[in-house]
């Protein structure tokens, strides 16, 4: 058993709104998988579902094997992107009754709350209320209950947002701990560097369809366009550059140098290999740069999205 | 499930320990009771004031009938013309100056009597002088056709009818009073109990979708769960602070009194000696006392109080779960105007058909009928109950409501479940009904 969560040919529809349309994702065990798409697309169902929250109108969904059941709560810790805490409640009082929702014991959350706050250095919040907090530490309080009860499988909707770049890293960290520990995690987000760093594996999920599904290397690996940044230190600019022109489809490029270089994107032609050009490329100058251009996530996101 | 424990407790902590709550529980009684006492003290206040009333009696036939009494002194002017007294009225600045012309009979006198004064007099004042000249006037006229006002008075009848059921049980107009009484507070109690802590139920379902908790919540519990939660919760803090109510409101009202040196017991002997003293020659009165104690003890109280208990959980929780609905349908507090109405109409109907209905006719086709309806049952039929209704009308009034209550919870939850989590539109009825179909 490989996968930790199987969503099947999951349907529902809100009225006359399709919300989600035979959508299925399968989810590795121990992987940060990214569920993607534009706003509005049915990332949030999908999420709802898999919390219980909502029900599918068709399909299954299974954890490590099971279908859902009410008992699984306990294995899953959300973050939703709609977050709050009680905002008169105190910090302690507030984490203990939600470990406890989870299905701690009064004691074990306790435990593990001073762990979190230990580790994250807020013991002296306590006893103040949420509406004292700014809203970073707010944001820390709602993370440390997410994963207070050590789930198999943590859901975090843009878990970044409302950080400073210094506490979002200390999130990430946390995240790839946890995931080191062996949980799997699903991570929602419009922040596409976040997903370049962290998934790997991604869905992207368009207008309540399935459009890509993957893991993140493979899906590079064919939206890969074959084009390399060149930079070549050359006396003859136009006359080499003349004869390029003639021999590669190049285009201009924009990549930061130290040099007075020469600089391209070359294409390479189906056929011919990365070394021929290489060795062409020295032949003229000096090669100084010689980079394949990778399509970023986002790339990758606005090209799908909108073929589709 | 003990989650549902869990929700409980803290809905009912949350709510004691609020800043407001807690002075509110503490602070009403103290200002009912303080209302109370200062009212008390103006009315007393405004009565011991003396008021001079002059009077000028060109008839010579009712002097003797201005007595002086503890708020009011007669000055009896003589031999001086209306204008001469108008004048040394203005001049003291008495409270008036009553004017009896002379005539050449009562009836001719009377139509003439004049009173003058600054201001418009107070009505009981004016009321109390009418009452003593026609008074005189009746013994006049009596004693000028040759009737002794004596004997006239003597044949004076005085109905009060007995009132006894086939059963023998003897009631009195003052026993219905009582069950008036006993029914009206309970039910108009179990109204107010709806509109204050529904309210706060609902208040708590909007903070939490304005705080954005609920989506956190919602994924380790049922809806349902969170919603029973919140009812019990806050239906206990409700409790709390109304018990806290009766005790404190209860404690200052006896002592205040004592303090502020305000005899309350006294005076009111005092009133209950006068109005003795008044039917003093009716041996009815003795009579009417006892019979008051022994309606007391005629009241079903017993039943009245068990019913009570479970009319007021019943109607308080199916009301309760409305309000949560409607909570859950808005965003803020603003929007649910639109969705009060029909909660406050079947209340409000209640209420009527209580006070008028059941008092005119309290087991009649209206009553009967209303008293089944369960949004409107707790109420009437708490009112009806001190009248004598059979017990098992009054086990199907409940069972009707506790019925209506699990489907109420079934529906509000279905609401619930859907509005917690939709944000920024205000929902029309149309979308409530497309809701319950998600």
């Amino acid at each position: 058993m490989n996968n930790l969560l199987v969503a099947e040919n999951i349907v529902k529809t809100f009225g006359d709104y399709k919300a989600l349309n035979n959508v299925s994702i399968e989810v590795p065990k121990g992987s940060i998988f990214g569920l993607l798409g534009p706003n509005g697309a049915g990332k949030t169902t999908l999420i709802r579902i898999i919390n219980q929250i909502t029900m599918p109108d068709q399909g299954l969904v299974t954890l490590d094997g099971e279908p859902l059941k009410p008992d699984h709560i306990k294995d899953i810790g959300y973050l939703p992107e709609e977050r709050g805490l009680y905002k008169s409640m105190k910090v302690g009082e507030q984490a203990l009754y939600l470990a406890q929702l989870k299905g701690l014991s009064n004691a074990e959350a306790k435990k593990q709350l001073k762990y979190w706050f230990d580790k994250f250095e807020i013991g002296d919040w306590w006893n103040k209320k949420i509406q004292e907090l700014s809203k970073g530490m707010a944001q820390k309080i709602q993370f440390i209950v997410t994963v207070l009860h050590r789930p198999k499988l943590l859901i975090f909707d843009e878990p970044f947002s409302g950080f400073d770049p210094i506490n979002a890293n200390m999130i990430k960290d946390e995240i790839l701990k946890l995931r080191d520990d062996g949980a799997t995690v699903i991570f929602s987000t419009h922040r596409m560097e976040s997903v370049e760093e962290l998934c790997d594996h991604i869905t992207l999920i368009h207008e309540s369809n399935k459009i890509l599904d993957g893991k993140l290397i493979d899906i590079k690996r064919e939206y890969r366009s074959s084009i390399f940044e060149v930079g070549l230190i050359t006396e003859n600019k136009a006359q080499v550059s003349q004869n390029l022109k003639e021999k590669f489809s190049i285009s201009d490029a924009t990549f930061k140098t130290i040099n007075d270089e020469l600089k391209f994107n070359i294409k390479i032609e189906n056929g011919s290999s990365a070394n021929e050009l290489i060795s062409h490329l020295t032949s003229q100058g000096e090669l100084t740069h010689f980079v394949e251009v990778i399509p970023s996530v986002s790339d990758i996101f606005i090209q799908t999205v909108q073929n589709n | 499930m003990n989650h549902l424990g869990l929700i409980t407790k803290r809905e009912f902590l949350n709510k004691v320990k609020n800043k407001s709550f807690i002075l509110m529980t503490f602070l009403s009684p103290l200002i009912m009771v303080g209302v109370f006492t200062l009212v008390y003290y103006l009315t007393q206040l405004n009565n011991d004031k003396v008021r001079t009333i002059s009077v000028l009696d060109e008839s010579q036939l009712f002097a003797d009938e201005f007595v002086d009494t503890k708020n009011t002194k007669y000055d009896l002017l003589e031999s001086v013309s209306l204008d001469t007294a108008k004048k040394i009225v203005q001049e003291a600045g008495t409270y008036g100056l009553l004017y009896i012309p002379k005539g050449a009979s009562v009836d001719a006198i009377a139509d003439k009597i004049k009173f003058f004064s600054e201001d418009s007099p107070s009505l009981i004042v004016m009321d109390k002088i009418e009452d003593k000249i026609e008074e005189k006037a009746r013994n006049i006229k009596l004693k000028n056709s040759g009737l002794d006002a004596e004997i006239v008075n003597s044949l004076k009848v005085k109905i009060s009818t007995n009132l006894e059921t086939f059963e023998g049980e003897k009631t009195s107009k003052i026993g219905s009073g009582l069950k008036l009484a006993a029914g009206g507070i309970a039910g108009y109690l179990l109204f107010m109990f709806i509109i204050i802590y529904g309210n706060m139920i609902m208040r708590s379902v909007i903070e939490e979708k304005t705080s954005r908790i609920i989506e956190v919540i919602i994924s380790s519990v049922k809806p349902i769960q969170l919603l029973l939660g919140k009812i019990f919760g806050t239906s206990l803090a409700g409790i709390t602070q109304f018990l806290i109510w009766v005790v404190l409101g209860g404690i200052l009202l006896s002592i205040i009194p004592a303090i502020f040196g305000i005899d309350v017991v006294g005076s009111q002997v005092e009133q209950q000696q006068e109005m003795l003293n008044q039917v003093a020659n009716n041996s009815a009165a003795q009579d009417k006392m006892g019979m008051l104690f022994q309606e007391i003890q005629n009241l079903p109280l017993a039943n009245l109080i068990v019913m009570f208990i479970f009319f007021f959980i019943g109607g308080y929780l199916l009301y309760a779960s409305l309000y949560a609905a409607i909570g859950a349908a808005v965003d803020n507090e603003t929007d649910t105007q639109q969705f009060m109405l029909p909660i406050i109409m079947p209340l409000m109907l209640a209420i009527y058909v209580g006070f008028f209905t059941v008092i005119e006719n309290p087991h009649g086709t209206v009553s009967q009928v209303f008293s089944y309806i369960p949004f409107t049952s707790p109420v009437v039929m708490l009112m009806r109950i001190p009248f004598g209704v059979p017990i098992w009308q009054q086990l199907i009034s409940l069972a009707l409501l506790f019925g209506t209550f699990f489907l109420t919870v079934l529906f509000a939850a279905k609401i619930y479940r859907v509005g917690i989590l939709m944000y920024g539109k205000k929902p029309s009825y149309k979308e409530l009904i497309k809701w319950l179909k998600y």
